[in-house]
């Protein structure tokens, strides 16, 4: 109960602060409709649903990344790693909490990404909606994780592409083969691996 | 010593039997013979990535600094020899099918794709300074990737099924005795490469951190305290003729 409590404590900072400064959102939004202006000029005429299909997922990525390299940005300028890993909690707490608004940040560029897709490109059914929301969940589980390794580095935004695109690669060969249960392998194997080692990322133990 | 003698002899061993022992392939021909290399060196780059990840787990359960610096070795020797099983497929691609590349081969977009990985471990271990936090995220990124490489090889194998319609078998024919034997006696001397240029690095990353060490120690003996007697008790031509 505690550890929930903990959890809903750190996403709620999280969505306030972003409902305040308005930084992160709009940014996604405006990049992921960019992506997709760009991918219509780099795509030859009628390549057909699967070609579409793929660049929905590589602009997903690409905009996921882009939210996660903001996520922990404000815990390592003002220092706040240090007060977090000090407050009496369960460290995968933060994970989690973080996890959770990095989720709603996805989930919110996407409820406006995915009709201006279909608007744009070509419609989409139940189950591309089902393997992004499963997708997301991937996304948010490993990003998290590998941003606050990313932000601990001298090299920081540099650092969280290069370590978050091979591990985003099942995500994508799952996306566009639309194979749900291999997405939901997927998060269920690391979102467990995420939850169980990210103190050691955070603070030495 | 002895393992480098032993790495030696069974490199010349495998080396004469994958040229005078065993048989030319019928379909495939001469060039069929790279196969002795190519997979016993990527089979090696797993056992070292799977070292790696072992080490990094030890290093985690245990704090011991040494397990970080044999995690970190073994997952350098895993990136080169994962180098050399892309450079011999991109070899053997070109001599079978006429081209450097091809996506159809899933070991060889698996290995790709665990080179872009590790390479990035290098990145994350030299942007942090040295320390329990430096070896504790090496340590759970070397654990990821480990678990990367079966979901990957699954991933890969499935985006076949968009991709390429057609599959590419990777050893054609089942393999005769003679060819399995030399096969096994490549991977042997692989495997005992492995070993020997494991033990060489760790041994020289040791020398190079007890150095380091006593560098600092001599400088600090050299800037603080009075001069004279503790600096006359330690060698140092370059500091005290300055």
């Amino acid at each position: 109960m505690r550890y929930a409590q903990d959890t809903w404590a750190l996403a709620r900072k999280d969505l306030l602060l972003e409902l305040r400064a308005k930084e992160t959102l709009p940014s996604m939004l405006l990049f992921i409709i960019a992506a997709f202006t760009v991918f219509h000029f780099a795509i030859p005429h009628g390549t057909g649903v699967v070609a579409a299909r793929g660049l929905l997922w590589s602009a997903l990525v690409f905009t996921a990344l882009l939210g996660l390299t903001r996520a922990f940005v404000a815990e390592r300028e003002q220092g706040m790693f240090d007060a977090l890993v000090l407050a009496p909690c369960d460290r995968s707490a933060i994970w989690l909490g973080k996890t959770v608004a990095v989720l709603c940040f996805l989930a919110a560029a996407e409820v406006v990404a995915l009709p201006a897709f279909s608007i744009f490109f070509t419609g989409l059914d139940g189950r591309t909606v089902a393997a992004v929301a499963l997708a997301d969940l991937g996304i948010a589980a490993v990003g998290t994780l590998f941003g606050a390794m990313a932000v601990a580095g001298r090299a920081r935004e540099l650092m969280l592409p290069l370590l978050f695109l091979p591990m985003a690669i099942p995500i994508v060969v799952g996306g566009v083969g639309r194979y749900l249960w291999f997405l939901a392998l997927y998060d269920a194997i690391f979102a467990l691996l995420a939850w169980a080692s990210f103190e050691y990322v955070v603070a030495e133990t | 010593m002895k393992l480098a003698a032993l790495t030696t002899a069974l490199f010349g061993a495998a080396v004469a039997l994958i040229f005078f022992y065993a048989p030319t392939d019928a379909t495939l021909g001469f060039q069929q013979r790279i196969f002795y290399f190519h997979v016993p060196i990527a089979l090696t780059s797993y056992a070292c990535f799977g070292w790696g990840a072992w080490k990094a787990l030890r290093y985690l359960r245990t704090r011991d600094e040494r397990a970080d610096l044999e995690s970190y070795v073994a997952i350098h020797q895993g990136v080169v020899f994962g180098a050399l099983t892309l450079i011999t497929g991109s070899i053997w691609a070109k001599a079978s099918w006429g081209v450097w590349w091809t996506w159809g081969e899933d070991e060889l977009v698996l290995f790709l794709v665990l080179f872009l990985f590790y390479c990035a471990y290098f990145m994350l271990r030299f942007s942090v300074e040295a320390g329990p936090m430096r070896a504790q995220m090496s340590a759970v990124y070397a654990l990821f990737g480990v678990v990367l490489i079966p979901v990957s090889f699954l991933a890969i194998r499935l985006s076949k099924q968009f991709l390429h319609p057609q599959v590419f078998t990777l050893h054609g024919p089942q393999m005769a005795h003679s060819q399995f034997f030399t096969f096994c006696v490549a991977w042997a001397a692989m495997l005992c490469l492995f070993a020997t240029l494991y033990h060489v690095e760790l041994a020289g990353k040791r020398i190079d951190a007890h150095l380091r060490e006593l560098r600092e120690l001599l400088g600090r003996r050299l800037d603080g305290g009075p001069q004279g007697a503790q600096v006359s008790a330690l060698p140092a031509p370059e500091r005290s003729s300055s």
